[in-house]
């Protein structure tokens, strides 16, 4: 369960986030839909401890990512915009890694890194050196990565760039399967089919605000608009950086 | 702590599979030390015995007015070569290199020599001549005054005086150096190897771990770990200090293998490069690693990219290991303000184990206690430089 308190962050004269709001439950995809530079990624940046807001908070299963950034790593599973591998080290390698750096001991990380190598469908290249893998490879890797210490909330900075169909697919079905099992999914993504064949729920960003939330059918009827292509230029207020 | 373990070992086994970082840590410095040395040692063999022994030719005007110095001359490997010059022309000569100097013998020396007066010669050089020019002149000179001094002592006996009685006072120079410390060359040469194979086996690793992390775009998730930042680094840090010891422990390993083969003694030096030498090398030098690897992190942290990181670290490891080229031709006294000086002070131990000197403990403990406290204390900064946001480019 995440629950974001008007998070605000600016980089010097740029407002890049103001006073966002959203709350993202378990058992639930929650997409955060909005154009290039609307302020997603730095969003997720705060979501994920990396960033520091200026005001406002966020929440990670009672935990808060300001007074306690550790407690909440230990929550959150993150898939960055760039799923960066190390190349010298095979693919269960850079799980491993991971899983030791949650502290999971050996034997334990071990069979975790079965488990998902399963779930994930990456038995084929788990021994092999992550140098020269395909997108979609690297991906699921890395999701096997931010998997690894077991988190109930998993965060996805724009986790279909670069993939192809089948990828898409595949990654689709499998954040399903993570809803089934009562995760906590926010995702980003500037891609509005995406958004709206996967997601329970949708907020709606631009210019660093939420202009939005809600459910599609909700936002359809919010907008008046009869197709969801339309609600969200509306929505948004311009059709730019959309697709 | 355990954290820090982790990354250290993922850092140190990534990196030993990476071609171009083992190529730096493991081959570069023991395989090029070694070489390096024994082509140094090699030439200043060979250049000293070049100014003494070898053959010269020397022009010389007006030979046929004293056979007999000619002779003496060419006696001790000086090949006179008769030239018809006047003075003009001797000066264009040496102007244009034609010729490096020249002896000129007036028509009148065999008469004055007859008189017993003295009977004058002149040698053209140019002093500014560095290539030789005015140090053949000075054997020429040597030759001739050795030659005057002869033939006056002859005369003098000739005319019943006891030649002993016009040297009142004679020089007798006594060389006190000893084989070791006329090696003082080489020895200096293998710190600044030793230290900069050192600095050099890190260099790689360093940048991997920290422009290279965020290159690829890992640096991200690795900040989502759950540990404190500075931890991360402290890892790192510890990882490129393991390689830089490898590194100068496998240098110091190859030269004094290397030290084996070049006999010095022969050429009246002496090194002492047993094993226990090369242990105490590895010793004294040791905290200077933990100086470098953090001085490294810490550049290469405000660098964007690998490419970036490389000219910045370049620069960086020419730092601590310039001065000691220089060292040697300063004649700087070790002081206790140059003994807690990184890198000089790691310098001045090695030259007194080498020459088998006893280290005194105070000198231990400034260079140890000096490059330690340094190196915590950068550190500590690439550690606060991993909690600032702007780490993520």
């Amino acid at each position: 369960m995440i629950t974001v308190n008007a998070l605000s962050k600016r980089f010097g004269k740029v407002e890049a986030v103001r006073a966002v709001s959203l709350s993202a439950p378990d058992g639930r995809i929650t997409g955060l839909l909005g154009p290039n530079g609307a302020g997603k990624s730095t969003t997720l940046r705060m979501l994920a401890t990396l960033l520091r807001p200026d005001s406002g908070e966020a929440i990670v299963d009672g935990q808060s990512t300001t007074t306690s950034p550790i407690e909440v790593r230990r929550r959150i599973g993150v898939l960055s915009h760039a799923s960066g591998l190390y190349p010298q080290l095979t693919a269960r390698e850079n799980i491993l890694y991971f899983a030791e750096l949650h502290g999971i001991d050996r034997q334990q990380a071990r069979s975790r890194v079965s488990e998902l190598a399963a779930l994930l469908e990456i038995e084929e290249f788990l021994d092999r050196k992550t140098k020269g893998f395909s997108q979609g490879q690297r991906l699921k890797t890395a999701l096997a990565r931010a998997l690894v210490h077991g988190p109930r909330n998993l965060i996805l900075d724009e986790p279909t760039n670069g993939l192809d169909v089948m990828a898409v697919r595949n990654l689709r079905a499998l954040l399903t399967r993570l809803r089934e099992q009562g995760h906590c999914i926010l995702f980003s993504s500037h891609v509005m089919q995406e958004v709206a064949l996967l997601c329970d729920e949708v907020v709606v960003i631009a210019q660093g605000r939420v202009v939005a939330a809600g459910t599609i059918e909700a936002l359809r009827s919010q907008a008046g608009e009869p197709t969801l292509e339309d609600a969200f230029v509306k929505l948004i207020g311009t059709a730019e950086g959309l697709n | 702590m355990r954290g820090i373990f982790t990354v250290f070992r993922k850092e140190f086994v990534e990196n030993l599979r990476d071609r171009r970082i083992l190529l730096s840590a493991l081959v570069f410095g023991p395989v090029l030390g070694p070489l390096m040395l024994a082509a140094v040692l090699q030439i200043s063999v060979s250049r000293g015995e070049a100014t003494f022994e070898k053959p010269m030719t020397l022009p010389v005007i007006g030979a046929e007015h004293a056979p007999n110095l000619i002779a003496t001359l060419e006696a001790q490997d000086i090949k006179v070569e008769p030239r018809t010059f006047n003075e003009q022309q001797i000066r264009e000569a040496i102007a244009t290199r034609e010729i490096t100097l020249a002896l000129r013998i007036p028509p009148d020396f065999a008469e004055r020599w007859a008189r017993s007066e003295p009977a004058a010669v002149e040698i053209f050089a140019d002093s500014s001549d560095q290539f030789g020019g005015d140090a053949s002149a000075d054997r020429v000179s040597r030759a001739i005054r050795a030659y005057s001094r002869q033939v006056s002592q002859m005369r003098l006996v000739l005319r019943g005086v006891d030649p002993v009685s016009t040297m009142p006072v004679v020089i007798h120079d006594i060389d006190v150096s000893t084989p070791a410390s006329r090696a003082s060359f080489a020895l200096g040469l293998l710190s600044y190897l030793a230290i900069f194979a050192m600095l050099f086996g890190g260099m790689y690793l360093a940048i991997d771990a920290t422009a290279g992390e965020r290159e690829r775009g890992s640096l991200e998730a690795l900040l989502t770990a759950p540990m404190p930042r500075p931890h991360l680094i402290y890892g790192k840090i510890a990882a490129t200090t393991a390689y830089m010891l490898i590194s100068m422990a496998l240098t110091l390993t190859a030269c004094a293998v290397a030290l084996n083969y070049v006999r010095l003694e022969e050429f009246g030096m002496s090194l002492s490069m047993g094993p226990l030498a090369t242990l105490k090398l590895f010793a004294v030098s040791a905290p200077l690693a933990v100086l470098g690897a953090g001085l490294l992190t810490v550049v290469a942290s405000f660098t964007r990219s690998f490419r970036e990181a490389q000219s910045y670290l370049t620069f960086a490891i020419s730092l601590p290991t310039l001065p000691l080229v220089f060292i040697g031709v300063l004649r700087v006294e070790p002081s206790p303000l140059i003994m807690s000086t990184p890198s000089l002070s790691q310098h001045f131990l090695m030259m007194k184990i080498l020459r088998g000197e006893a280290l005194a403990t105070p000198d231990l403990l400034y260079s140890a206690g000096a490059s330690l406290l340094i190196g915590g204390i950068l550190c500590w900064f690439a550690g606060r430089l991993y909690e600032r946001e702007a780490i993520l480019g």
